[in-house]
């Protein structure tokens, strides 16, 4: 991982803010640089950019009456000028297709007709798609992605850690079989133009995913990709068989290529990248060396453990040079769970792809969101990297949800 | 005679400075007790600088709950807490009952969070803990 790091040559990209007195930088390879398109925005969590150039934000909560918020950049000189507000729901998913605008509650889909402008016709009277939805606080934001065929997918996390009879309590043992599976820890589609739809209407299109904020419908292959939420607290629940350090590593985040019927392994396996191998849970008679999941699909891609996967985007642009083109970009929201050791993330993630494969190396594209050398306490971190869009012209937008802060990437540098 | 009055100025100071760090390690000992037990069982949600995670874990900095009444602090550690609301903020992660802590622990570590970051609640003891365990 140092050598992909260390093999970026960093090129720092002032981004002075607007009172002029902080200034983050925002460290990106040669020819790429970053721009506050908007600032202070509230909690920006996922965001979409219609073909017009306007920034749909979800706000993970609601601000004057606003859940969700539009940016339009009228003088095209790569920051927003104009904002509206709509939307009196707070809530993590927001996606676009030609004609309409969808977004999220934590138990709920909506649905806003769209202009020929890319603007929402009907503000206050959106179609709800979907209700009824699990949502029990924790991992209770609702992701979503489209495919092609209209269908939507959203992002049912599970409201626990590791399934156990009491959550994240030391010695509770694992629910066997998990009963959370039934309606959530995993990935439900439904159509994307009926409304009023609930379970009964919807299908398990995937299942064993702790959690999944980021999630892409890859239209180069037609496939749905997801970013899954690796477990929590290996060391605090399982002090005999995990130390701290290697709580701290473990389990890896992981990318799955996902196809229906899918079962990635969750709460009874976790994924450990250095034995590379699928590690049965402790709650389920694990001891760290024990492998399981016989059945359950393996990651394309494992990344650093806890470092919180929020977005995954696959980058259809022409902007940035070729070797972007048809990879994956992934914000990563910065960790928690690797106290006492310094917390890792807070950064954007490239996965190149070459004949619709990963290469296997991984690198990371856009650092120091956070703005302070080592992160103790996630608290610290100015900027926390949440969402992902890619504008019209091929620029990359992040969403950071701790400061509200939208980020425009250009490349401007030799094709 | 210099020679003498020396040798007794050095034990006499020997003497005071073992009795100082006496008394430093009886007071120091619920705070450092309180400390291991925090690093082991709290910190890994509420973090070395009492932070707390954003939308997930409380912050324990200037805490409202710290600070307050202690029965309802120990109360929040023997039995856990799901999804509290504090200053406007929401956080999401439940906290789990840590009731398999001694009543010296629990106590010890109450003590430590009520003298740290930016605390000033009073110390707790072992008896207030079993009394709320016993209710």
């Amino acid at each position: 991982m140092k050598k992909h790091v260390f093999s970026i040559v960093v090129a720092a990209s002032c981004i002075c803010q607007a009172l002029g007195q902080e200034r983050i930088d925002i460290k990106l390879p040669p020819g790429f640089a970053a721009q506050v398109f908007a600032d202070d925005v509230g909690r920006a969590r996922h965001i979409a950019v219609t073909p017009q150039g306007h920034v749909y934000v979800k706000l993970g909560r609601v601000e004057n009456g606003n859940g969700i918020l539009m940016f339009e950049d009228t003088d095209k000189d790569g920051k927003a000028d104009k904002q509206t507000g709509f939307g009196d729901y707070a809530g993590t998913g927001i996606a676009l297709t030609r004609d309409y605008l969808y977004a999220t509650s934590d138990s709920e889909v909506y649905r806003y007709a769209l202009d020929n402008q890319g603007r929402v016709r009907n503000p206050d009277t959106p179609e709800r798609i979907v209700r009824d939805l699990v949502d029990k606080r924790q991992h209770a934001s609702k992701s979503i992605t489209l495919d092609t065929q209209g269908n939507i997918y959203v992002n049912i996390g599970a409201p626990s850690n590791a399934c156990q009879e009491r959550d994240r309590m030391k010695g509770s043992p694992g629910m066997m079989p998990c009963p959370i599976l039934d309606s959530a820890g995993g990935i439900w589609q439904f159509r994307a133009s009926k409304p009023e739809q609930t379970y009964a209407d919807g299908k398990r299109y995937a299942t064993g995913l702790r959690n999944v904020v980021g999630l892409d419908w890859n239209k180069q292959l037609n496939q749905l990709f997801v970013t899954q939420h690796g477990r929590d607290q290996l060391f605090q629940l399982y002090p005999k068989l995990y130390d701290a350090q290697q709580s701290a590593e473990l389990p890896a985040e992981t990318l799955y290529a996902i196809d229906e019927g899918d079962d990635c392994g969750w709460p009874y396996v976790y994924y450990d990248h250095f034995q590379k191998k699928k590690i049965l849970a402790p709650e389920y008679g694990g001891d760290g060396k024990k492998t399981g999941g016989e059945n359950a699909k393996d990651p394309l891609m494992a990344f650093p453990a806890h470092l919180a996967p929020n977005a995954l985007l696959f980058y259809t642009g022409n902007m940035f040079p070729a070797r972007y083109r048809n990879g994956a970009f992934i914000a990563f929201h910065g960790s928690w769970n690797r106290a006492p050791e310094p917390q890792k993330g807070y950064m954007v993630a490239f996965v190149p792809f070459r004949n619709g494969k990963p290469t296997g190396e991984w690198e990371v594209f856009a650092d120091n969101f956070a703005g302070v050398e080592v992160i103790d306490a996630p608290g610290q971190a100015r900027h926390r990297p949440c969402g992902l869009a890619q504008g019209p012209d091929g620029a990359l937008y992040v969403s950071d949800d701790a400061k509200g802060t939208i980020f425009k990437i250009t490349y401007r540098g030799k094709r | 005679m210099d020679y003498r009055i020396a040798i007794l100025a050095v034990g006499l100071m020997l003497v005071v400075f073992a009795s100082n760090a006496q008394e430093k390690t009886s007071s120091q000992r619920p705070l450092e007790n309180g400390k291991t037990v925090y690093d082991t069982y709290c910190l890994s949600c509420h973090q070395s600088d009492g932070s707390g995670i954003p939308n997930l874990a409380p912050p324990l900095v200037k805490g409202e709950y710290v600070n307050g009444e202690k029965d309802r602090l120990i109360d929040i550690v023997l039995k856990g807490m799901e999804g509290v609301t504090i200053k406007g903020e929401t956080y999401f992660n439940p906290m789990p009952p840590f009731d398999y802590l001694s009543d010296q622990e629990i106590a010890d570590v109450l003590t430590y969070i009520r003298a740290n970051f930016e605390n000033s609640g009073s110390a707790v003891v072992a008896d207030e803990v079993k009394a709320r365990r016993s209710q």
